[in-house]
């Protein structure tokens, strides 16, 4: 049975519904989609017994304003956003018992960027194309296609009871620091550039304003190409995580909200990395430090295995 | 042009991009569309999805599941014995388009630009059938090849923040369409009311790279009558 569970009374700067993305359409120029902050949506959804992949809310900077509708259990991860219940601060990384009437109120992000709010049972909501996940420029998935507004009510299919209540112990959460080191590949068109190679895994960028689902603008060093005539290509695909440089040399790194463009790619972010990109605010710095392919397989390997054998303290 | 032999490129731990042939033209593309539907027929373990373009496809796959040696063979398997892809037959698919007016607010511009006459641009845009190369950019939005020169128009030099949902627009020597409504900078000549995005449908859009496109020139009353049936 779908219950109502909590409705939105403020909204908060951008707030939307994300599971793990919409796979098999980006032929037709769908994007994935989904949590940009992997790691995170998971421990979230665990926290509150929810299945791995249940859709999540994504709050971006600060949350919104709820007001409870049926006793449930929530969690929140990712970015350091302060939480209350009732004007008392309730932890973040952990098990939170609601109850009806409750007033929950988010802070604005002190570290970080992307918190994520999984609630017991899983947020429920119609899947539009195998996904939950907002892509709000076609209006699929989430709440209507869009962003969540005031008066929208969150559904959960049978609110999970008995759920222990417990917490990700300090050690396994990501430090979130405002310097970030992010392990990339050269390529797809890392020929494009010489000196703008080294430049690019030597100089710290600092991450602009100019930042969304789509992309992570970077301001700093100018990125120069090899070939003054040759700045751009014919379009090709692009996954999340490939850094783009437009002809003026300042790095985009791409996220989830695109599938082709005609910017040369001087590298790609590992997919083990890519959380940490999630989390990438504005005044950030990030610098790029080269790998080769098989330390980003191993990395990712790494990044399994601890999600599969992380453990929770009971509370 | 096609290669001789694929070209590959790592995206990431997860991507293997591998190029065809070089610049825009249909055989090469076709090409491409085979190989597609060569590796989605039968998908070996680690398999994600795969993104065509205009000369190369990108293969996004799981590392942990396969190696990227793997997709390379499964390419060049492919490649050199193009006989084994089962041919993706390219459909023809006509869309309905009122030229002009509102639905098409740059023709007069088009028109004028080339020195010809907004019917001049109507009989010649709807006169060639259009290979689908690539869709991207915006959900479904097709990237056609084939437009005749004489309506070459440069993109908007500040792009519109709104281009409705099923306009059909010109950018240099291409013709395009936009399935949902999104900013935009092309020259905008039409307009269809079929609905191109069913979202629900096991082929979400009316039609997908590798078909031919043939526009329907219609009138103001068709085109409201059309509107009217898709509720």
């Amino acid at each position: 049975m779908v219950k109502e569970i909590l409705e939105i009374l403020q909204p908060g700067p951008m707030t939307t519904i994300q599971d793990r993305g919409r796979f098999g359409f980006r032929k037709f120029g769908v994007p994935v989609s989904g949590a940009l902050d992997g790691f995170s949506s998971v421990i979230a959804n665990r926290l509150t017994g929810a299945r791995d992949d249940a859709p999540v809310l994504e709050m971006t900077l600060s949350g919104p304003k709820m007001a409870v509708l049926s006793d449930c259990v929530i969690s929140v991860t990712g970015a350091q956003m302060p939480l209350k219940v009732n004007g008392i601060e309730k932890p973040l990384w952990a098990t939170v018992s609601l109850a009806r009437g409750d007033i929950v109120q988010f802070g604005v992000a002190v570290k970080g960027l992307r918190a994520y709010l999984a609630v017991g049972g899983g947020i429920w909501c119609p899947r539009a194309m195998g996904s939950s996940s907002t892509f709000a420029a076609a209006g699929l998935g989430g709440m209507n296609g869009r962003r969540l507004l005031g008066g929208d009510r969150l559904l959960s299919s049978e609110p999970t009871n008995g759920v222990r209540s417990r917490m990700l112990d300090r050690k396994f959460r990501p430090e979130l620091c405002g310097e970030l080191k992010l392990r990339s590949l050269p390529g797809p068109q890392d020929d494009f550039f010489n000196d703008g190679l080294e430049t690019f895994f030597s100089a710290e960028y600092t991450v602009t304003g100019k930042t969304d689902r789509m992309g992570c603008r970077l301001d700093g060093s100018v990125v120069t190409f090899r070939d003054q005539s040759r700045l751009t290509i014919i379009s090709e695909p692009s996954l999340p995580g490939c850094v783009q440089v437009p002809p003026d040399g300042q790095p985009i790194i791409l996220l989830v909200e695109q599938t082709v463009g005609g910017y040369a790619k001087i590298a790609t972010v590992i997919s083990a990395d890519l959380d940490l990109v999630a989390q990438a605010r504005p005044g950030d710095r990030i610098r790029f430090t080269r790998v080769s392919h098989l330390q980003a397989v191993n990395a990712l390997r790494e990044r399994k295995s601890m999600l599969e054998s992380i453990a929770f303290t009971n509370l | 042009m096609i290669f001789k032999s694929p070209k590959f490129r790592m995206v990431g731990d997860t991507g293997l991009l591998a190029q065809v042939g070089d610049g825009i033209d249909r055989e090469t593309n076709l090409l491409v569309h085979n190989l597609v539907h060569a590796i989605e027929l039968d998908p070996p373990a680690g398999f994600i999805e795969v993104i065509p373009a205009y000369n190369c496809l990108l293969i996004n796959y799981d590392p942990i599941k396969s190696s990227i040696n793997d997709w390379i063979e499964m390419v060049e398997s492919h490649f050199y014995a193009p006989q084994s892809c089962i041919r993706n037959v390219p459909r023809l698919i006509e869309i309905p388009v009122c030229y002009g007016e509102d639905f098409g607010p740059d023709m007069e511009f088009v028109a004028e630009l080339n020195g010809l006459s907004t019917d001049d641009v109507i009989r010649i845009h709807s006169s060639v059938d259009y290979f689908v190369y690539m869709l991207g950019f915006t959900p479904g939005f097709a990237y056609l090849g084939g437009m005749d020169h004489r309506l070459f128009a440069p993109r908007l030099e500040t792009p519109r923040d709104r281009v409705f949902e099923g306009s059909v627009g010109i950018a240099s020597a291409q013709t395009g369409i936009y399935p949902v409504s999104s900013p935009g900078g092309w020259r905008l000549i039409a307009r269809t009311p079929i609905k191109l995005f069913t979202p629900d449908n096991e082929l979400p859009f009316r039609y997908r790279a590798g078909d031919v496109i043939r526009f329907r020139p219609i009138d103001r009353i068709e085109f409201e009558s059309i509107s009217r049936s898709n509720g």
